[in-house]
């Protein structure tokens, strides 16, 4: 799972980029306007590097965090058949954060290095796994919504210029189609279910959707000479926009289908084929980012916990040529 | 203060828990390229990498990585240090002649030239009749 495609918060270092050798750089920029995948040991620029590096280590940390508020629910799903998919399905958020943490290393930058900056709050991960997972339907609703949601940005970043990146989204993707579709079979268990099932997912639906869906994709990008190079060298490969309104194309008819609503009484597609909708709250957003949303410290006091609590694991593991200790008593 | 919808987060007391110090370079150890065969006699597939602190441990998450869904018979693990490689760089050292269908069995164009000397044994025989003719 993973969103806010691109969480930009450092322009200071990329007006500093450095000039790279012209006929070096026209070479990469025909290769993938060519259609060919960079791999890692290919000339690339600075700049790129940096760039795919943060996106692809954004998105490990969301798998990895993105794990946690599912969690929460796995020891009270309400059937084994449920409780097996939930479990299958965190397994995988976790995979997949190997995978792309795999993908990253290949860039230069090692996974304790990542972590560490993730543990510092230095780099970041989708805001969407900021908000708590109050009920089971809330479980229902991100299986549903947030896979849906990043299906719809991974599908486009698989066919972005970095090779492992691309590898790893593959089978990626794969797998979310599972999930999403376990999502939308328990979204759908309680949308038809008794009075008090529907209710409980609608109330879920009414959270998620303001601001943690709405919020996903980030915020409309502002066209500028980064943004066209990002799209130029297949970073960035659909503005937010873009990818919001696909998402709520294929989605929202799905949600209203069930007799559901969206807490958005300006929601409705238009002539052109568009969606219109009511912004939210942007201010928020960045709030969430930098640490101000209502699970931020929970998320990164258990990721702590679990790397503090798991060296000893590590240490025994990395030196089982350890003596044996005569016992005390 | 975290107050966690999660029993197991409230149980594990992160109040008191240590501060981290951060991961130390390697702690998270080498890393073993892995394997994959689906079917019994068909090749092994470099599927990934995994990191684990020996080969006993890279199978084991191996198993679990690139073994959870998929078909399986067998995962090999090559800690990665231990792969010899050549550069993609230097890939024009494979380009040695322009032109290899000296290999290939399409190189020799044999029933070409069989015809070509039937063809010319026919028109031989066949001369000294048409020289009669026009006599």
């Amino acid at each position: 799972m993973y969103g806010n495609a691109y969480i930009e918060n450092d322009t200071k270092l990329v007006q500093s980029a450095q000039v790279e050798d012209p006929e070096k750089l026209a070479e990469f920029e025909a290769r993938i306007a060519r259609g060919e995948k960079i791999e890692p040991d290919d000339w690339m620029p600075a700049e790129y590097r940096r760039q795919v590096l943060r996106m692809i280590e954004q998105h490990a940390h969301s798998e990895i965090i993105g794990a946690l508020p599912e969690g929460t629910w796995i020891t009270r799903a309400p059937t084994l058949k449920r409780k097996l998919a939930l479990i299958a399905k965190v397994q995988d958020e976790v995979g997949h954060g190997h995978l792309l943490y795999a993908a990253a290393e290949t860039l230069g930058k090692s996974r304790e290095a990542m972590i560490n900056d993730l543990l510092s709050g230095k780099s970041k991960y989708s805001n969407v796994f900021n908000y708590p997972a109050k009920t089971w339907a809330d479980i229902a609703v991100i299986g549903f919504l947030v896979d849906a949601g990043a299906i719809v940005n991974q599908l486009a970043n698989a066919k972005g210029s970095y090779g492992p990146y691309c590898r790893a989204l593959e089978r990626i993707c794969y797998e979310e189609s599972f999930h999403l579709k376990q999502g939308y079979d328990a979204f759908v268990a309680l949308a038809t279910g008794t009075p008090m099932q529907r209710e409980m997912v609608q109330d879920a639906l009414n959270r998620w959707w303001f601001p943690p869906l709405m919020h996903f994709f980030g915020p409309p990008d502002t066209i500028s000479v980064h943004t066209e190079k990002l799209m130029r060298w297949k970073v960035k490969m659909m503005s937010n926009e873009e990818m919001r309104q696909d998402f709520m194309e294929q989605y929202v008819p799905k949600i209203w289908e069930l007799g559901l609503t969206l807490p958005d009484p300006k929601l409705k597609k238009k002539e052109d084929g568009s969606w219109e909708y009511t912004q939210p709250d942007w201010d928020e957003f960045f709030r969430v980012i930098n640490g101000d949303g209502p699970c931020n410290k929970e998320r990164l006091a258990v990721r702590r916990y679990a790397e503090e609590n798991g060296r000893w694991v590590r240490e025994a593991l990395m030196n089982p040529t350890i003596k044996h200790i005569v016992p005390y008593a | 203060m975290v107050t966690s919808l999660d029993p197991r987060i409230r149980r594990a007391d992160l109040e008191h828990s240590p501060a981290s110090s951060g991961l130390n370079p390697n702690e998270h150890w080498d890393t073993f390229a892995i394997f994959h065969q689906d079917k019994r006699g068909t090749a092994h597939e470099f599927v990934g990498i995994v990191h684990a602190p020996d080969p006993e441990m890279a199978l084991v998450f191996a198993k679990e990585q690139y073994g959870r869904r998929k078909k399986t018979v067998n995962i090999w693990a090559v800690r990665s240090t231990d792969i010899y490689t050549f550069q993609h760089k230097d890939e024009d050292m494979f380009s040695t002649v322009p032109e290899k269908t000296y290999r290939e069995a399409s190189g020799y164009p044999v029933r070409k030239r069989i015809n070509k000397y039937l063809e010319e044994l026919k028109a031989m025989r066949h001369k000294p009749v048409e020289e009669e003719e026009e006599a």
